[in-house]
């Protein structure tokens, strides 16, 4: 890695200063470092997004792995422990002392005789202790094989393990956040997909061909971003089958959520063309002989992929979001299926939030999730043009 | 050895107490600290302006000629530091002036801003910069006018009219009302002097004030320029690329490279009897009508980067003359070959070829 | 083909040596389009009937202040834009002559192996995204010229045809210099050895010191690989210096052509004098009396009547502000289009 970047700090002076370095004998790795190398120099120097980009991989590495994450499943109820509080973990207690081995105390519920609101209490005569590579309850990885070993847990598969609570049906919500996020994480870059197909397809022939076809691209795009998205989501959502399965469901929502989303893409590869068809070097390259295909090709691509690529970042929260927001409201993904916006479905009213405040959880995920994407597309338009 | 040996932190022979002279740089610095380095814009000026004068300074671009104008107004833009002294005669530089240190005042404070706009002003190359779009050229015109010479509105709106009028701006009172868009290229230049002389400064900066013109509009702003000057007794400071422009413009000359200038002469002796070697590349690699169907002079390579510079000579990697153990051993001061004539150059006093036009 | 050897003189009065591009009537309006429904509610006369002729091995300076239509006319005769009217007749390496606006795109792409460019700036003419060695290969592999090992070492000759380490042909443009990347456009340009290269600007964005440079190696190329140039420039110190011939234009119209020497020596057209006037000599002893032009260059979308100049000439008369001038012959090479062009005994630049 360090023979990559130059060491000589003195070489990347231009990103700040706009201007050209002389020849410099040494330093090789300056001259001949491509646009995707320059780009990433620059965007390390963006902490934020660096930081941002890092909890991300997280994010999306423990909703690729979340079967083996979570330490139950997400249906399973703990009858006894309906709406339990999160517990914490101790190190530390009066008759063992101090342990290097996390444990938690178990959990006893009461009434209150007044209220009949029920209420734990951590009851300190049982504790259990984390392991890490427990055996818990089977689950197919990836649907592939069987195995029943979870990152970590207690020995004991009954003992209450709840580190964010449960809900009212005794499920584990943490376990059901980390399944969560495979469908919410995953439902942002499958839907950013095809509408970066369908962006980039209408966009550059709007831009590339001009004329009638500029025209019908940029009409249609004008009629459906004045089409307020919300109802227009829960239209099109409402006319999908009832009888379809939580798979088709999913993936019927992906396809509503770009045939609406295309548009902010296909405006922006539309200008990045209109202004890259009008650069000298494309001039230089019609003049020397290329053909169209060529051009775009080696040409206007490689140009504007950075920019594409910053679109796309920014845009995956906002169908994050989109898909939070209307399973939040009952008319998209629906239960079985555990995305955090069906979770917020369980905080949607008042009572809950005062007694259960931990059911908002998903929320503050969804929160971070956001941010760090917005964080990180900062950092990438920054680096996206290096040769400002 | 003839040479005089120079006092290191004052060069030049005039300074701030002879009577003609209201601005005097000495050994002034401006320097960029960034990550990477030290940005050595501007590295140890020396400059005398006088008294209804223009002092041309020339040079390639990077040079740091533009650098040099903004410390003189103390505007470099961040995170520029400032160093070395820019004395100016205050008060219109009357024997009994009050001398002041630009480079000890606050570089946001009242007695700064003063300075601007009230003792020297600027004009730049793109006029667009200078005015704001969405107020109207009177208004911006005025707004000097009132900071400076007057409280009265009415009368800050008349003299704003004698101003444009006096640049040569047709139908001034119609101009007074239109948004700088309105304007074309040489129109807009002439407002934007017109607002730089609103307040009477007693010195002029111009930074390339015609370079973004036509031919033949630059020639009426440069004469416009040279009217003013007469007429109003305005020293000039004019900032350019273009040795035509120096030529037509300048009665003394400051040719700068890579931060520090390396001769500085009267403009005649600049053309016909040039000492540095840089000086003389310069001019010869001039197209003009002596040298048509011949190959231009021209120099090797290209500026180097003004960071981490060794010591020694900025042109030595350039100069054909240079002398290795010599010219890159120790920093060259600035030298006295001949009353007001300094050249930073060992082997100045050796060579007496001429340049352009000998 | 309706294009014979003949046509590469005509309309010149039978023009002496070999004729390699001759532009006749040249015109490209760019219609302005308003309201809705974008009707035309007038054009911008860019190139307004314009008419040249470049000798092989010559060099063309044309030179016009901001707006007037040089490089809109450089472009067209490489028909990197579309003409409106006219036509440029071309001799190709084979002495094939053929008329670039009746070409086809196919035959035109043939063609353009022979005629080339070289950009004003040296920044966004060269795709930031492309080593040298691409940049200058990519007209080779367009037409067919050379691929693999061969490719590779015609990169590299033409990279140090143009003076440039060819150590250095896999590194970025970023990492090179303004007249570097200068060097690396005029690679490219001649990678297909063409016989007609258009510089528009080739020189301006470059400081004194680097012009002069880049004005030599072109010369130098030219001598070495029989070239012309039409070189375009505002600036008429290096019009001066690397022109066999000049054209003067003016609005969209091409006010005066003629040799260098007698260009600047005696112009017959009133525009000329004074750009020569206005432009600034490196000479503090020469301090002439400049000719000030008064108000600024027209506006071509809407231009005055008759002569274009007749609002700023200082020998205006009533004719020039009702009629066109012709554009007649007036000497050698000379060309001029202006009524008194007879009467008046105006100042060149050099002696008199």
């Amino acid at each position: 890695m360090n023979t990559a970047v130059p060491t000589k700090a003195v070489k990347k002076r231009w990103f700040r200063l706009g201007r050209v370095p002389q020849a410099v004998e040494t330093d090789e790795a300056y001259e001949v470092a491509s646009q995707w190398k320059l780009m990433w120099w620059k965007f390390k120097k963006h902490k934020i997004a660096m930081a941002a980009g890092v909890v991300l991989v997280l994010f999306y590495m423990s909703a690729l792995f979340c079967e083996f994450l979570s330490p139950h499943l997400p249906l399973d109820r703990y009858t006894s422990y309906k709406n339990a509080p999160p517990q914490t973990l101790h190190f530390y207690d009066k008759e063992s002392g101090f342990s290097l081995r996390p444990f938690v105390y178990d959990m006893k519920m009461k009434v209150n005789e007044q209220t009949f609101l029920r209420t734990f209490q951590p009851d300190t005569s049982k504790k259990y202790y984390i392991h890490f590579f427990v055996k818990g309850p089977e689950y197919r990885m990836w649907g592939l094989f069987k195995t029943d070993i979870h990152l970590f847990g207690t020995k004991d598969m009954r003992a209450p393990l709840f580190l964010a609570g449960t809900d009212d049906l005794g499920r584990d919500l943490l376990s059901r956040m980390i399944y969560g996020g495979r469908i919410s994480l995953s439902f942002g870059v499958l839907g950013i997909v095809l509408t970066l197909i369908l962006g980039l397809l209408l966009g550059g022939l709007s831009g590339y061909l001009g004329g009638v076809t500029d025209t019908i691209v940029q009409r249609s795009i004008d009629l459906l971003i004045c089409i307020p998205t919300i109802p227009l989501w829960m239209a099109l959502s409402a006319a999908l089958p009832r009888d379809w399965s939580a798979l088709e469901i999913y993936f019927g929502m992906v396809i509503i959520f770009s045939i609406i989303g295309w548009t902010g893409l296909a405006r922006v590869v539309r200008g990045k063309i209109l202004s890259l068809r009008e650069e000298d070097f494309t001039m230089a390259a019609r003049l020397a002989g290329a053909s169209d295909l060529r051009i775009i090709r080696k040409h206007l691509l490689p140009s504007f992929a950075s920019y594409t690529i910053v679109t796309v970042t920014l845009s995956i929260p906002a169908t994050i979001l989109g898909e939070t927001a209307l399973s939040f409201l009952g008319i998209g993904l629906a239960p079985p299926v555990v995305s955090w916006g069906v979770l917020l479905q369980d905080s949607q009213n008042l009572e809950t939030l005062a007694h259960h405040p931990w059911l908002l959880w998903p929320a503050a995920l969804i929160i971070v999730t956001v941010l760090m994407f917005n964080f990180l597309g900062d950092g990438l338009r920054d680096a996206a043009d290096p040769y400002k | 050895m003839s040479i005089e040996m120079p006092n290191r932190n004052r060069p030049l022979a005039a300074s701030i107490q002879d009577k003609d002279v209201i601005l005097q740089a000495n050994n002034l610095k401006v320097h960029f600290h960034l990550d990477e380095g030290r940005l050595k814009s501007v590295d140890g000026v020396d400059l005398i302006i006088r008294k209804g004068k223009t002092l041309g300074i020339v040079g390639e671009s990077g040079c740091g000629k533009s650098v040099t104008s903004q410390a003189l107004l103390r505007i470099v833009p961040k995170p520029g530091q400032v160093e070395g002294e820019i004395l100016l005669k205050r008060n219109g530089g009357e024997e009994t002036a009050e001398v002041v240190d630009l480079v000890k005042l606050e570089a946001d404070g009242k007695e700064i801003r003063d300075v601007r706009g009230g003792e020297i002003a600027m004009i730049f190359q793109e006029p667009m910069k200078a005015f704001s779009p969405i107020h109207t050229i009177g208004d911006q015109i005025m707004e000097a006018i009132l900071l400076h010479r007057t409280k009265d509105k009415k009368e800050a709106r008349e003299i704003g009219l004698e101003t444009l009028a006096s640049v040569g701006m047709s139908n001034p009172k119609q101009r007074l009302d239109e948004y700088p868009h309105q304007l074309s290229g040489g129109m807009r230049q002439r407002a934007m002097i017109a607002m730089a002389l609103a307040s009477h400064p007693k010195i002029l900066i111009a930074d390339e004030p015609t370079t973004a013109l036509d031919v033949t509009v630059q020639a009426q702003v440069l004469t416009l320029i040279n009217e003013l000057k007469e007429k109003l007794n305005t020293s000039v400071v004019f900032i350019t690329h273009d040795l035509g422009v120096i030529a037509e413009m300048s009665d003394e000359v400051a040719v700068m490279y890579l931060g520090k200038v390396v001769e500085y002469t009267d403009v005649d002796t600049l053309f016909y009897g040039p000492r540095h070697p840089y000086t003389k590349a310069l001019l010869n690699s001039i197209p003009s009508v002596t040298n048509r169907n011949t190959r231009l002079e021209s120099i090797e390579g290209t500026v180097p980067y003004p960071m981490n510079l060794p010591e020694g000579c900025g042109f030595y990697s350039r100069c054909p003359k240079a002398q290795s153990g010599v010219c890159n051993a120790a920093d060259i001061p600035l030298i006295k070959v001949r009353d007001n004539h300094y050249v930073r150059c060992l082997f100045a006093e050796d060579q007496n070829t001429g340049g352009e036009g000998q | 083909m309706s294009v014979r050897e003949a046509d590469l003189g005509r309309g010149h009065d039978a023009v002496q040596g070999d004729v390699i591009l001759n532009v006749q009537s040249l015109k490209k309006y760019f219609p302005i389009k308003k309201g809705f429904l974008q009707k035309t509610v007038g054009y911008v006369k860019a190139v307004d009937d314009v008419s040249f002729y470049i000798r092989e091995g010559e060099t063309f300076g044309l030179v016009g202040e901001s707006g007037c239509g040089k490089t809109t006319l450089g472009r067209c005769v490489l028909r990197a834009i579309e003409p409106t009217e006219g036509s440029t007749v071309f001799k190709d390496r084979e002495g094939r002559v053929s008329d670039l606006n009746e070409l086809d795109n196919k035959e035109l792409r043939k063609l353009r192996r022979d005629i080339q460019l070289i950009f004003q700036d040296p920044y966004s003419s060269l795709n930031p995204r492309m080593t040298v060695q691409n940049i200058v290969a990519e007209p080779l592999i367009c037409n067919g010229i050379a691929h693999g090992d061969e490719l590779r070492s015609r990169v590299r000759q033409l990279i140090e045809m143009v003076g440039l380490n060819s150590r250095h042909m896999d590194r970025y443009p970023h990492a090179f210099s303004g007249g570097q990347r200068q060097r690396i456009g005029i690679a490219r340009a001649l990678a297909t050895n063409p016989r007609f290269v258009v510089c528009d600007e080739a020189v301006s964005a470059l400081d004194v010191s680097v012009q002069a440079q880049i004005l030599n190696l072109l010369q130098d190329l030219q001598r070495q690989l029989s070239l012309s140039y039409l070189f375009i420039s505002h600036d008429l110190g290096v019009i001066q210096h690397i022109s066999d011939r000049v054209g003067v234009m003016y609005v969209g119209r091409m006010v005066e052509t003629a040799r260098t020497e007698d260009l600047f020596r005696r112009p017959r057209h009133p525009y000329t004098e004074a750009l020569l006037s206005a432009k600034p000599v490196p000479d503090p002893r020469r301090k002439s009396e400049r000719i000030v032009l008064q108000g600024e260059v027209a506006n071509p979308a809407k231009p005055p009547s008759g002569c274009y100049f007749h609002p700023r000439c200082p020998y205006a008369q009533e004719i020039c502000k009702l009629q066109k001038p012709e554009w007649r012959k007036v000497g050698e090479d000379h060309f001029v289009a202006c009524h008194l062009a007879d009467e008046l005994t105006l100042q060149g630049a050099i002696g008199s």
